[in-house]
C-alpha cells in the first residue's frame, strides 16, 4: 500500500513561507511528479513527505496513518537523493544491504534480496566495488537498488536525473518508467524539468512559489491547463501568448496558442512575420519569426523538411480550436 | 627574467624555512646530545657539539633510580584514556553542532573554546579541593578526568569542522534507509570520518602526553606520568644535566616516534579547513 494523504501542509524557514497550507491526495500506486521552477518548495514538500524537514503546519497520513511525527525511519519510504547519497565507506553490496541489515533482516534473506536487486540493475558485476570506483549512471541505479530491496510503500525521488548526461537521463528515465509498470508501488518524482513530468507521469502538481497551480494527468495539463503560469510552464517549445487587439477578439486579456497549433504558411495565412532563429530538428522544424508591434519572437512548428529560411516571410494561422484564453488575472476562461 | 626572480625568492624562502626549522628543533636535538655527554662535558664551555666521549651512563643512572616503565605506562593510560573519553563524549556534541545547528551553535563553540583562554593555575585550587574531596588525588582516573575536560573544547571543534565536510544527505539517506540515531551515528557518521577521527585522536594524545601543569600538580607517585619524571631531574643545584637530558630523551621519545610515523596525519589535523 502507499496512499499518501497531505491535509493543510505548511512549513516556513524563519519568517519565509515555502510551503503555503495545501492539500493533496496520492493513492497507491500512481506515479506523481512534482513540477515546477527552482525554489518553488517541490524538493521542500518532498522532504516533508519522507519527514527529513517537520511541518510548520498540518498532517501528513500515511496509507491512513497520521504520520505527521514519525521520524522518517518509520515511515515505510525509500528515497533517492539528487546527489545519490551513497555510503561511501561501503561496497555497492553493502549500501544495497544497508536498509536490510537496519531493517535487521537475516542474512540469508539480506543476500538474496541483493542478488536479485542487482541482477535486475545490472549491478552484479560490481557488488564488491566501492561507490567511488563506479560512473554516474551506476551510482544512481545502486542508489534505486537500495530503495527497492526494502520494498517500501513508496518511492521518492529527488531529481535523480540531473547529475547524469543527455544520453543517460533518457535511458534511465525509461527504466524508471518500466520498473514503475512492474512494481505498481507508489511513486513520488520531484523534478524541474516538464518533458521528464510529461513523459513519466501519472499525475502532475505544478509547484510556483511553494503553491500547487495546478493538478492533473500530462494531457489534462496540456489541453487544459488551469492559469497562465501553467499553460507557459507545460509543453515544448512554450506556448505563444498574446495580448491587447488579437486576445480582444477572442473576449479575452490574454490568449496563448501552442507552437504545434499554427499552421504554416509561405502565401497566405492570419498572421504575418519575418523568420529569425530556426531550428531544424530533422523531424520538425522550429521557427522564430518577428511579428511587427510584437516583442517578444513567435515560436511555431513546421515540418521537418521545409524549405524555408532566416528572413523569409512566412504567413500563419492557428487553429481556433486550440486557442487557450485568459482573464486579467491569468486564470483560464472556457 | 621574471623566471631567475622566482628561483631567487624560492630559493630565499626555502632557506628561511630551513633555518626556521632548525631553530624550533635545535633544544630537541641539543637535549638527545646533552643525554650521551658526561656531566662535566655537558656544562663545559664551549659547548661540545660532537666530539666528545658519548656514554651511555646517564641512561643506566636514570634506570637504576627510577622506574621508567611505570611512568611510561601511567602516561599511556592518562593520555590515552583521556582522548578516547573525550573522543566519546564529543562525537554526539559535534554532530549536532555540525548537523542540527541552532542559532546558539557558533556561541557554544566559541564559548567552548573561551574556556582554553583560561589560565590552568586560575582553576588550581578548586580542582584541588575537588580531588581532594572525592579522594582523586595522585590517581589516574583523576588526571584522565581532567585532561579530558581541559581537551575536550578542541576535541569538539575538530570533530564539528570535519564533520562539516561530510554531505547532510549521506545521514538523511540513512536515516530514510531505517537508521536510527545511534546507528546513523555508528555505522554512517563515524566511518567516513575515520581520517579526521584519527587526526583529533593524534593530536589530543599528544597535548594529553605532553600536559605538565596538572600532571605535576595532581600527583605525587603512584600516578606520575613521564613529566613527572622529568621534573624529578631537575634539581635546584642545577649540575645534572646530562641525567636530566637523558631522562627527557627517555620521556619524549616515545610520542617523537609515533609523532614521526603520523606526521602526513597530524598535518592534515592540524591544517583543516585552513586549507581546503
Amino acid at each position: 500500500m502507499g496512499n499518501i494523504v497531505l491535509d493543510q501542509v505548511e512549513k516556513s524557514f524563519g519568517n519565509v513561507k515555502v510551503i503555503h497550507p495545501l492539500d493533496l491526495e496520492i493513492n497507491d500506486g500512481e506515479f506523481v511528479v512534482f513540477v515546477g521552477p527552482s525554489g518553488c518548495g517541490k524538493s521542500t514538500l518532498l522532504r516533508l513527505i519522507a519527514g527529513l524537514e517537520d511541518m510548520t503546519g498540518g498532517a501528513i497520513r500515511i496509507d491512513g496513518d497520521d504520520a505527521t511525527n514519525v521520524p522518517p525511519a518509520k515511515r515505510g519510504l525509500a528515497m533517492v537523493f539528487q546527489s545519490y547519497a551513497l555510503y561511501p565507506h561501503m561496497s555497492v553490496r553493502k549500501n544495497i544491504a544497508f536498509p536490510l541489515r537496519m531493517a535487521k533482516m537475516e542474512k540469508a534473506e539480506q543476500d538474496r534480496r541483493v542478488e536479485q536487486a542487482a541482477s535486475v540493475l545490472n549491478l552484479t558485476d560490481y557488488l564488491d566495488r566501492r561507490p567511488a570506483a563506479l560512473s554516474g549512471g551506476q551510482r544512481q541505479r545502486v542508489a534505486i537498488g537500495r530503495a527497492i530491496v526494502r520494498e517500501p510503500s513508496a518511492f521518492l525521488f529527488d531529481e535523480p536525473l540531473s547529475n547524469l548526461d543527455a544520453a543517460l537521463r533518457v535511458g534511465m528515465r525509461l527504466e524508471i518508467s518500466e520498473m514503475h509498470k512492474r512494481l505498481t508501488t507508489t511513486m513520488i518524482y520531484v523534478t524541474h524539468d516538464q518533458v521528464e513530468a510529461m513523459t513519466m507521469a501519472d499525475k502532475i502538481v505544478v509547484l510556483q512559489a511553494g503553491r500547487i497551480e495546478q493538478v492533473g494527468s500530462p494531457l489534462e495539463l496540456y489541453k487544459a491547463p488551469r492559469n497562465r503560469f501553467v499553460a507557459g510552464f507545460i509543453g515544448s517549445p512554450k506556448m505563444n501568448f498574446m495580448e491587447g487587439e488579437e486576445a480582444a477578439k477572442h473576449n479575452a486579456h490574454a490568449i496563448g496558442i501552442r507552437p504545434e497549433h499554427i499552421t504554416t504558411s509561405d502565401k497566405e495565412g492570419i498572421w504575418k512575420g519575418t523568420i529569425g532563429v530556426s531550428e531544424h530538428l530533422g523531424s520538425d522544424t522550429f521557427f522564430h519569426v518577428h511579428i511587427e508591434g510584437r516583442a517578444d519572437p513567435m515560436t511555431v512548428r513546421a515540418g521537418g523538411e521545409v524549405d524555408m529560411h532566416h528572413g523569409d516571410t512566412i504567413y500563419m494561422t492557428p487553429d481556433a480550436e486550440r486557442i487557450h484564453k485568459f482573464d486579467a488575472e491569468g486564470l483560464r476562461i472556457e | 627574467m621574471a623566471r631567475a626572480t622566482t628561483t631567487r625568492k624560492k630559493i630565499a624562502w626555502t632557506a628561511l624555512a630551513w633555518a626556521v626549522g632548525l631553530l624550533i628543533f635545535f633544544p630537541i636535538y641539543w637535549t638527545i646530545l646533552t643525554s650521551f655527554k658526561t656531566e662535566a662535558q655537558a656544562i663545559n664551555d664551549p659547548p661540545l657539539f660532537f666530539f666528545f666521549d658519548w656514554t651511555l651512563e646517564n641512561y643506566s643512572v636514570v634506570q637504576e633510580r627510577s622506574d621508567y616503565m611505570q611512568f611510561l605506562w601511567n602516561s599511556v593510560i592518562i593520555a590515552g584514556g583521556s582522548t578516547l573519553l573525550g573522543v566519546i563524549v564529543a562525537v554526539p556534541a559535534a554532530w549536532s553542532m555540525a548537523f542540527v545547528p541552532s542559532n546558539r551553535t557558533k556561541d557554544i563553540l566559541l564559548w567552548m573554546l573561551s574556556t582554553k583562554m583560561l589560565p590552568a593555575v586560575g582553576v588550581l585550587y578548586p580542582i584541588s579541593l575537588i580531588f581532594v574531596h572525592f579522594g582523586l588525588l595522585d590517581t589516574r582516573i583523576g588526571l584522565v578526568m581532567v585532561l579530558m575536560l581541559i581537551n575536550l573544547p578542541i576535541i569538539v571543534w575538530m570533530l564539528y569542522t570535519y564533520f562539516r565536510e561530510i554531505p547532510g544527505e549521506i545521514l538523511e539517506a540513512a536515516r530514510m534507509d531505517g537508521a536510527g540515531l545511534k546507528e546513523e551515528i555508528l555505522y554512517v557518521l563515524t566511518p567516513m570520518a575515520v581520517p579526521g577521527i584519527a587526526s583529533t585522536i593524534l593530536l589530543n594524545f599528544i597535548l594529553a602526553w605532553n600536559e605538565a601543569f596538572w600532571t605535576l600538580n595532581l600527583t605525587a607517585a603512584s600516578a606520575a606520568p613521564l613529566t613527572a619524571f622529568i621534573a624529578s631531574y631537575s634539581s635546584p643545584e642545577g649540575l645534572f644535566y646530562a641525567k636530566l637530558s637523558a631522562a627527557s630523551t627517555m620521556a619524549i621519545a616515545p610520542i617523537l616516534i609515533l609523532g614521526w610515523f603520523s606526521q602526513k596525519q597530524l598535518v592534515r589535523g592540524l591544517t583543516f579547513g585552513a586549507v581546503k
